[in-house]
């Protein structure tokens, strides 16, 4: 794969037509092959972790941010730089806990499900569960062990998308040097 | 060329790539008759020069070639040990070839979880709380700089002392393998890059 020399920090521009439609041909083969919503559902959340793992370091490439030092600086980075850098949406923080371990993401508009509509029999299907994973492998490279789910969805009828992110704990083993 | 090489150390210390620049290394050829006026020793798998210098030998060159034929460790390609071949004076003259032994892909790896140590060391080491790991070694021949990505990630760039900018290099060969190593799906994490 070849890539310009003068693409610099950009991104390459893509039609997000493709991306809604490279999505929801996955979604859709992944029920025929697993029949069953719950599965699917975890099958999303993994492949999302793996995209995840991987993602982390190209986000640190290009943003050049430094290591967050609690839950709210770093929901701050995921909502305005993560979520623009990569599709484009600035989701707003909300419904902060009393302990300030978690906090509910809400999209106005997913680019996920441009288009999209859940037949009665996936009632139970996540269908963007993919960005949970996302969440979680991510911030598992940068030692933060947390919970994603969606607790509205504009697919299932609710007015918009939310995100419950919640902090469990750090992840101690493995630290890299100088961090303590 | 002033970046002398290139390594990419993972988050437990082991070497996943390596790049080097072969500068023209001080070589010398010389044809020799017997008795050798070198004084040679084993060591390490290698033949080296243990006293003796002269026209561009140095102590601590290794026996490269033999009559223009790369030796291998200690034995010579046709498998005869090179300090015999050498005590033998009917083997005389023969011209060698003496020159700065190359690291072996070993020898790379342990120097790579040996400064991954080190690198762990010198935080600890600090005065100051959160200190970060060893970001420059500074020898009077080349410059040694480290980057540690938030994912445990090193990237070690060699250069000569005088160059500048290595930050942004640095920068920009994380930016690289964030592309190359982890945009290709059947690449795991953690393992040697080819």
């Amino acid at each position: 794969m070849s890539r310009q020399a003068n693409r610099g920090t950009e991104s390459k521009k893509m039609s997000s037509e493709l991306f809604t439609l490279t999505y929801g041909a996955l979604v859709t083969q992944l029920c025929k092959d697993y029949e069953n919503d719950e599965d699917v559902n975890k099958q999303l959340d993994r492949m999302g972790y793996n995209i995840g793992v991987r993602l982390i370091e190209d986000f640190l490439a290009r943003s050049n941010v430094g290591r967050c030092h609690d839950f709210r600086e770093t929901a701050d980075v995921i909502a305005k730089v993560a979520f623009k850098m990569y599709l484009g949406i600035t989701p707003s923080i909300t419904n902060w806990s009393p302990a300030g371990d978690e906090f509910s993401l809400i999209l106005e508009n997913n680019p996920l499900v441009d288009f999209v509509e859940l037949p009665d029999n996936h009632s139970s299907l996540i269908y963007s569960n993919l960005l949970c994973g996302v969440l979680r492998g991510a911030l598992e490279m940068v030692q933060m062990a947390v919970e994603a789910k969606f607790v509205q969805d504009t697919l299932k009828g609710d007015g918009v998308t939310e995100i419950r992110m919640r902090f469990l704990r750090r992840i101690e083993d493995n630290l890299p040097a100088g961090e303590e | 060329m002033a970046i002398f090489s290139v390594y990419v150390v993972n988050k437990a210390g082991g070497l996943i790539y390596q790049w080097d620049s072969y500068s023209p290394r001080a070589e010398a050829e010389k044809t020799f008759s017997y008795p050798l006026d070198l004084l040679l020793k084993l060591h390490d798998e290698r033949v080296l020069v243990a006293f003796g210098q002269r026209d561009g030998i140095r102590v601590g060159h290794a026996v490269l070639a033999i009559n223009g034929v790369d030796v291998n460790g200690k034995y010579t390609a046709d498998g005869k040990e090179v300090l015999e071949y050498l005590g033998n004076s009917a083997n005389y003259p023969v011209s060698i070839r003496f020159g700065r032994p190359r690291l072996t892909s070993n020898e790379k790896l342990m120097l790579a979880s040996m400064f991954h140590s080190l690198f762990a060391i010198g935080s600890q080491l600090s005065p100051e709380q959160g200190s970060s790991g060893i970001e420059m070694l500074e020898t009077d021949t080349f410059k040694l700089h480290c980057f540690q990505t938030l994912t445990g990630i090193k990237f070690v760039v060699l250069a000569d002392p005088r160059q500048a900018g290595i930050d942004s290099l640095l920068r920009k060969i994380y930016e690289i393998y964030s592309d190359f190593a982890l945009k290709n799906p059947f690449y795991s994490l953690e393992m040697p890059i080819r």
